[in-house]
């Protein structure tokens, strides 16, 4: 089965530096969510970036693909492959306080794209902007539009952020921890509303969280990723009952919401960290990267 | 809304205006010595001769007049040497911040070497290469200041380009260079006018004090350094000539400072 998003043997390092990437492989199928989970480090942003182009340029490519719709954005010329990532895929960013741009106005941030990329009308683009506010729940869509992001709150940003990502009808969506940022009770309607917006536009979803909870909630699959490596990519329902690769088994053992709801938090144990370092080292060795 | 703004706006504005129009605004010829009217104390003291409001020097030239002559130079050198300035280090700080690599190694480096010039040994040792004169005044302030503007520009470039609104311009399809001047540009362009209007009243001051060394263009001139200078050698005789200026100086100096602070708050959409 080829996906939607089809990585392949991606592998990235720091220019001059250590393996940042290491041979990574995953598939988002077309309408599906898939969950990209792993400690804080583990590459997860990485390879959010990677698909949609904006690494930094001290990290370079140094092995293989990226499949967006049927096509290698690696083998794309910069110009080309920048109009195709901004014409399918779209971005919902982790902190709502940095992603949106101090010193313009809601409205011109939304439309900015599809007058730029799609061509669209100003007054088509607007009017489609006012739409996407709308059904993200935001009230009083007139004054949004017009206001400053500083003048909104943090969960109101937010979805100013999801309605901003589909408003250009994106086939693939690449959600980096977009609830982090957010308290609790605001990150549970962010999760239900991005679950709804996706779920009505059909739009794929790569959903980068270190939060197994959250996972268990949206993701149809997922893939867990540790110091660069995907030690394991599974269907849900099989993760959560024969998770197969011990670091999996210690993550869902140090995630107190799914497997027991009352029990105390597991740090992964020493000898699995060991087990999974030994690994990536003759992984490495094999693959000839140095580590 | 900053009352500071208005202060400071007014003040520079009346300078600008008396400036500009110095020729037509003061009372008298600021270079016409008059022997017999040497040292006339100002308007309020026993003594004053009409017409002289803030009194004469040693050698009978109006003091309000020159004051008002020298304000062109200090204004002319405030306004050239800022932008310039300005412009340059701008420049390059957005492109070292933004780009970062090759270029911003360069540009750093080249900072630092900079920096470690003591900048008023700096100046007075290009002055005596170039010259005195206006423009090597100029040149001297541009050649000296724009590291001040590099640097704090770089990291403010630094820090708007790691924030995700840079990323999703570039997912929408942006290029490097207009995310660089359409997404970052506007965002730190409070800084820079707060940091321009600053190295106007640097450039004030610089000018003022190469003036009082004699470095600046011929004596003939009014400038306010040289007026400072001069007017040092008979404080006690004729305090006005020195503190007159004095007083104007750092009525100027402090406006450019308030005015940068006030236009910062002004333009910043968050604390709009
Ligand atoms: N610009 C960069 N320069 C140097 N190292 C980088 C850069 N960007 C990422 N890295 C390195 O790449 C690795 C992966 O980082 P990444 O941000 O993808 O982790 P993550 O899984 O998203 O972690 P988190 O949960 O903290 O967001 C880290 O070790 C990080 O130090
Ligand atoms: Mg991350």
């Amino acid at each position: 089965m080829s996906g939607f998003l089809d990585i392949k043997g991606l592998t990235l390092r720091l220019r001059g530096g250590p393996t940042i990437l290491r041979s990574v492989s995953l598939r988002v199928a077309s309408g599906k969510v898939h969950g990209l989970v792993g400690e804080s480090g583990a590459g997860k942003s990485t390879i959010g970036k990677a698909v949609l182009g904006t690494l930094p340029r001290a990290i370079e490519i140094t092995g293989g693909e990226i499949w967006l719709d049927g096509v290698n954005l690696l083998a794309l010329p910069p110009r080309e492959r920048r109009r195709r990532i901004g014409a399918t895929a779209a971005l919902i960013p982790q902190d709502p306080l940095t992603a949106l741009n101090p010193s313009k106005r809601i409205g011109p941030q939304i439309t900015r794209r599809l007058i730029d990329i799609l061509g669209w009308s100003k007054a088509d683009a607007n009017r489609r902007a006012r739409d996407i506010l709308d059904e993200v729940h935001i009230p009083d869509v007139a004054r949004v539009m017009r206001s400053y992001p500083h003048e909104l709150s943090g969960g109101m940003r937010q979805r100013v952020l999801i309605a901003s990502a589909f408003a250009a009808e994106p086939k693939l969506i690449v959600a980096d921890e977009p609830t982090t940022a957010l308290d609790v009770t605001v990150q549970k309607q962010i999760l239900r509303l991005i679950n709804e917006m996706r779920a009505r536009h059909g739009t794929a979803l790569l959903f980068v969280t270190h939060d197994l909870g959250v996972v268990s909630k949206v993701c149809n699959s997922l893939s867990v990723l540790y110091a660069g490596k995907v030690v394991e990519e599974a269907q849900m329902h099989r993760f959560f009952t024969q998770p197969i690769h011990p670091y999996s088994r210690a993550l869902l053992a140090a995630t107190p919401t799914y497997l027991d709801p009352d029990g105390s938090l597991q740090p992964v144990p020493a000898e699995v960290i060991q087990e999974v370092e030994t690994e990536v080292h003759q992984h490495a060795q094999r693959a000839g990267y140095d580590v | 809304m900053g009352a500071r703004l208005w202060l400071s706006g007014t003040w520079l504005g009346l300078l600008a205006l008396a400036a500009l129009f110095a020729p037509w605004v003061a009372p008298h010829d600021p270079l016409a010595q008059d022997l017999f009217l040497g040292r006339l104390p100002p308007f309020w003291m026993d003594g004053a001769e009409p017409g002289y409001w803030l009194g004469t020097d040693s050698l009978g030239r109006d003091v309000l007049s020159r004051m008002i002559h020298g304000a062109r130079i200090a204004l002319m050198v405030a306004l050239i040497a800022g932008t310039l300035t300005c412009l340059i280090g701008a420049t390059l700080g957005v492109l070292a911040g933004f780009y970062r690599g090759w270029s911003d190694r360069i540009i750093s480096r080249l900072v630092d070497i900079w920096m470690a010039f003591p900048p008023v040994l700096f100046a007075i040792l290009l002055i005596a290469v170039l010259g005195p004169g206006l423009l090597s005044i100029i040149l001297a302030i541009v050649i000296i200041d724009w590291t001040r503007f590099a640097r704090v520009i770089r990291a403010e470039t630094l820090s708007q380009g790691a924030m995700d609104y840079v990323a999703s311009a570039q997912v929408a399809g942006r290029t490097r260079f207009s995310t660089m001047i359409a997404e970052i540009l506007p965002n730190i362009l409070p800084t820079v006018i707060a940091l321009l209007t600053l190295e106007m009243g640097i450039a004030v001051i610089v000018e003022a004090i190469l003036s009082f060394v004699n470095l600046s263009i011929s004596t003939d001139s009014p400038t306010w350094g040289g007026m400072i200078a001069e007017g040092r050698t008979s404080v006690h005789q004729a305090w006005w000539v020195l503190v007159f200026p004095l007083f104007t100086l750092f009525l100027t100096v402090l406006s450019f400072s308030q005015l940068g602070e006030g236009l910062k708050d002004r333009f910043d959409p968050v604390l709009r």
